[in-house]
């Protein structure tokens, strides 16, 4: 068994490339993507798990890259919001929210989206109030929530219709 | 807002984590979830010097269906119990509290074991636990031993766990025919932690409450069964009488978002819902 270490040896899938690192045990998976990587999208907000802004997805599921050691995630597949974007994953949400308005300053959408693309991957048709307590995990200052949550809806109602044709 | 330094081990086995935390003892914490232990750290309230990560121990998560009970590994997600079929089926209590825990980022890495051992006052887990009368199997250098709910929690943030040992699994004991149960939260936020909960499980045979186990969360500094309380429902049908024994028995106290009478009226109001929804 390996004694404690305070640096440690990483390697993981990042957006669908193997990054390997030698990492203080200390460092944040959000920080890591940030300052290691230089993916900037995953932002950082309380640095405590209420805000949402800092959410990746890791082995295919969201979590708070604040509350993850980057230690942790060694030999895990990560995907930021750049990924989602690259892949075109989240374009249509992305088009939602630039068309209804959904955001302003920013600083909260990778992470909302990150969200919103795991409850419309999981379900087909969530009421507004299920995308509302789905993303309460998530907080905006600016917009209220409102434009948010037509975006989510927009899009999940289009998914829906597509996949009923 | 930064974790302070520490060292990280990550054991592959029970045994080899066992080893970690007898030799570091206090200077040692689990990494389970780390929903609340990395919040901890980073506001500088926690500042082990190890932290053993229990992540990768095969074995340490799962949900198994035994003949008197659902043994519930210490490691198993949040995440895991809300989309378990068994847990539905066999728990209902536990899969009724799942949506209040927190949110699903958080669901999906935060664990049984982590939430209990922690022994936060107001968190779900615990209460459930001592509603149903779960037990906790806790493994240590000398081998396992098993604590009653009712033993477990010791205060705020306070178990009966010592230095130098692993909580493993959680047993929670098949519910009897008849028996039902319900939880209640109020929260200021979706997702927040309580300002009161209620967790109830009993019989309701022939339309009238008896053996009942009522716990409340967010009332003082660990979860808590009100016993006067449940004597007063036995066999009942209503819960108005009984309701008025929670003025003796519940002492919460104050805090920023709520005085201590209005969590007490809280804690009764919702004590009210849970026992009507299980009388339903």
């Amino acid at each position: 068994m390996n004694p404690p270490l305070e640096t440690v040896e990483l390697e993981v899938t990042v957006n669908g490339e193997r990054v390997k690192r030698s990492v203080p045990a200390r460092l944040n998976l959000a920080d890591f993507l940030r300052h290691e990587l230089e993916l900037t999208g995953t932002h950082v907000g309380c640095e405590h798990g209420v805000c949402g802004a800092c959410t990746v997805r890791v082995d295919g599921e969201i979590v708070r890259g604040c509350l993850l050691f980057a230690c942790q995630a060694d030999g895990c597949t990560v995907d930021t919001v750049e990924g989602l974007s690259d892949s075109r994953e989240i374009e249509e949400l992305q088009s939602a929210f630039v068309l209804t308005n959904a955001l302003q300053c920013g600083f909260c959408t990778p992470g909302v989206l990150m969200a919103a693309q795991a409850l419309l991957r999981d379900e087909t048709n969530p009421s507004r109030e299920r995308i509302r307590e789905y993303l309460s995990g998530n907080y905006c200052r600016c917009t209220g929530y409102q434009a948010i949550v037509d975006a989510i809806e927009a899009v999940a109602k289009a998914r829906a219709a597509r996949s009923a044709r | 807002m930064k974790a302070p330094r520490f060292s990280y081990a990550k054991p592959a086995s029970v045994a080899e984590a066992l080893a970690l935390l007898d030799k570091y003892r206090d200077d040692a914490r689990v990494l389970a979830g780390g929903q609340s232990l990395v919040p901890m750290l980073n506001f500088r309230l926690a500042a082990p010097k190890v932290l053993v990560d229990i992540n990768r121990i095969a074995g340490l998560a799962g949900i198994k269906v035994a003949k008197a009970h659902v043994r519930i590994g210490a490691l198993t997600r949040h995440a895991e119990l809300e989309r378990s079929a068994e847990i539905a089926r066999h728990l209902p209590l536990v899969a009724a509290a799942m949506p209040h825990i927190a949110h699903p980022a958080i669901r999906n890495r935060g664990t049984v074991g982590g939430s209990c051992a922690l022994g936060d006052p107001a968190a779900e887990l615990p209460a459930c636990a001592l509603a149903l009368g779960a037990t906790f199997v806790v493994a240590g250098k000398k081998g396992e031993r098993r604590i009653a709910a009712e033993d477990f929690f010791k205060g705020l943030y306070a178990t009966a766990l010592k230095a130098g040992e692993l909580l493993v699994a959680v047993e929670f004991p098949l519910s009897k025919p008849g028996y039902a149960s319900a939880f209640g939260e109020l929260a200021r936020r979706h997702g927040d932690y309580a300002m009161v909960g209620v967790a109830a499980h009993g019989s309701r045979k022939g339309g009238k409450f008896s053996d009942m186990r009522v716990a409340f969360f967010g009332v003082g500094d660990r979860p808590q069964r009100a016993t006067g309380f449940e004597k007063a429902l036995e066999g009942q049908s209503a819960t108005d009488a009984a309701l008025a024994k929670l003025d003796s028995e519940l002492a919460p106290r104050g805090d920023l978002h709520a005085s201590a009478a209005m969590k007490l009226h809280l804690a009764k109001v919702l004590a009210g819902r849970v026992l009507g929804e299980l009388a339903a």
